[in-house]
């Protein structure tokens, strides 16, 4: 059902250009002025908003939707019998049509969740809490964050199954060592769950061929995707993956809304993550049974308003020209790293040729906590710290970074803003 | 409330660190609301960071440290037998903390528990308008610190 005849993915390409056109100059002041919080004035300085890692701005289509949904069709989903909950049910399951076609998977495959933390948890104790065993593998990487660490530590503990960890190249620019791929991933993993996109460093993990050697074992593969889908296109065919998870607010969606992909036959075997209202086909005091895909994995009433804001988002992004939005944020990273490798006492975190727009980085004598702080007073926006990353960041000897993630509303101005900031925070260290 | 006490610290003599004695809550005040950018507040911030004396490495352990969520801080106490005083002495590895510790120590340093207790910090730190950076979500590490104090200053009342 996907829709899609496009090369890159699974891209739906409404409103692009023909393919194989140059790209485009791309209309980054048109894309702000999508968004009305891009005008906000932090300590009276114009925002310069480079925390899109952790969460992306939403464009004014997103907030009317979400503001629509409350004043026009408020309701619950699915039982509803009348006109609003009939509205409000058609736009909840658009978006998961939606959100299909951008992954080029079955609407039956896509699960809501509260986010991808949620979406994890859910593969972590359903899939793993029922099939992992004493004896068995789970192989997990250095680039972790710790929602893809935690819960397969917290399974592991519970079905004394062992986690093993790809570790990062000896010469620690932050990509993963995949010569060791073949001693982790043996006939004894079970599952292997890699982040596409490191949301500390923005480096790119080449998961087909983590993916390649899982399904030579025959192990079961969940990528995080939360840094990937707003980047570059996805497709979970190509992946050939089983599992596939990441959050609508980093994708100009709201909070609160998440997204499980899972492969028709494993969703139909895994036992409820939980239960209640909405995931049950037919409950006596005895016994209950489940309700069809995907609403087994949906007990409770959902966050309708957040679902069906995403749906507008994911239109809205599938309408961009996604390749002119790549081509500008290639442009942006590549600007900011050229002039962060020409800053005296900067020096780049992870300092490697495949990554999305993310730019982490230590200045010398100075703690990441107080780079963002001086860097804010001047209304530069950006994130610091470990990234709930601690395990990368001890495997890289610091206590955190800088890190400047960009989105396509972006541009070269907020660059410079950065650096022109960065020089007065260096004559406070 | 495991905070150490102990009778002598080699290497750092709290008994006379001049926070809390030449330095006052009350120059703080005065001095930060002298300043009208940013640039100065946070200037001086680092300053009195830096005034801190060095911290031997020997007393950076595990029940000195107060585990922030992006910064760390660590927290010596003493107390004074002779004129029953609290003294103190911190660390930061990062600058802006170190700072905001050091106006800790302006205010609750060589006190008694009894001033400690009854000390309105949150009043302080208002007039300083530097709340923003003790709100928990913050995860400095700074308002662990001023908890800590504050509970050995009661179990000692």
């Amino acid at each position: 059902m996907t829709g899609t005849e496009s090369q890159d993915n699974g891209l739906p390409t409404a409103g692009a250009p023909a393919a194989g056109a140059p790209a485009v100059s791309f209309d980054a002041e048109a894309l702000r002025a999508e968004f009305p919080i891009l005008g906000e004035k932090p300590y009276g300085k114009p925002l310069v908003y480079l925390d899109n890692a952790a969460t992306t701005q939403k464009p004014q289509v997103v907030i009317d939707a979400l503001a629509n949904y409350y004043l026009h069709d408020n309701s619950n989903v699915h039982r509803g019998a009348h006109c609003l909950a009939e509205r409000a049910t058609a736009a909840f399951e658009e978006a998961r049509e939606n959100v299909a076609t951008l992954l080029n998977a079955s609407r039956e495959e896509i699960i809501w969740t509260r986010g991808t933390t949620e979406a994890i948890n859910l593969v972590a104790q359903s899939y793993g809490g029922s099939t992992l065993k004493l004896g068995d593998d789970v192989v997990i990487s250095s680039l972790e964050h710790h929602a893809n660490i935690v819960p397969w530590q917290q399974v592991c503990a519970r079905t004394g199954a062992t986690l093993r960890v790809i570790p990062l190249k000896p010469e620690h620019n932050g990509e993963l060592d995949l010569s060791t791929l073949d001693q982790l991933i043996t006939a004894r993993t079970r599952i292997v769950a890699i982040v596409h996109v490191s949301n500390a460093l923005g480096i790119i993990n080449p998961v087909q061929d983590i993916i390649a050697r899982a399904r030579a074992v025959g192990a079961t593969v969940l990528v995080d995707g939360a840094q990937a889908v707003s980047h570059f296109p996805v497709d979970v065919q190509a992946l050939d993956c089983d599992f596939y998870t990441f959050s609508a607010h980093k994708l100009f969606g709201p909070t609160g809304v998440g997204v499980l992909y899972g492969r028709r036959a494993l969703l139909e075997a895994m036992p409820p993550f939980q239960t209640g209202g909405e995931m049950i086909e037919k409950v006596t005091f005895e016994a209950s049974t489940w309700n069809q895909l995907p609403y087994k994995f949906e007990a409770g009433t959902p966050n309708i308003g957040g679902v069906i804001a995403f749906g507008a988002a994911v239109r809205w992004f599938a309408a961009r020209d996604r390749a002119a939005m790549a081509a500008h944020e290639a442009d942006l990273l590549a600007y900011a790293t050229q002039k962060a490798r020409a800053f005296p006492g900067l020096k780049i975190i992870g300092d490697a040729p495949n990554k999305v727009a993310v730019l982490s980085f230590l200045l010398e004598g100075g703690h990441p906590n107080d780079v963002g702080t001086l860097l804010d007073q001047q209304g530069v926006a950006v994130r610091t710290g470990h990234h709930c990353t601690m395990p990368l960041m001890d495997a890289l000897g610091i206590p955190g970074t800088v890190r400047a993630a960009f989105a396509p509303y972006n541009t070269r101005n907020d660059v410079d803003r950065l650096f022109a900031a960065l020089e007065k925070v260096r004559r406070f260290l | 409330m495991t905070s150490p006490t102990s009778s002598s610290t080699p290497d750092l003599d709290m008994a006379n660190l001049g926070l809390g004695r030449d330095i006052t809550a009350d120059d703080v005040v005065d001095n930060l609301s002298f300043f009208d950018d940013w640039e100065e507040r946070y200037g001086y911030i680092i300053d009195l960071g830096k005034q801190l004396p060095p911290f031997p490495d020997a007393l950076k352990t595990e029940d000195r440290f107060i585990r922030g969520c992006q910064s760390q801080v660590w927290l010596e106490l003493q107390h004074d037998a002779g004129n029953g005083c609290l003294h103190m002495a911190v660390d930061s590895d990062a600058l802006i903390v170190r700072g905001l510790a050091a106006i800790v120590l302006a205010a609750l340093n060589h006190k008694t528990p009894q001033q400690i207790a009854d000390y309105d910090m949150a009043d302080y730190f208002e007039k300083i308008d530097l709340l923003k950076h003790l709100s928990p979500t913050r995860g400095n590490g700074v308002r662990a610190m001023v908890s800590r104090i504050q509970n050995e200053a009661r179990s000692r009342l």
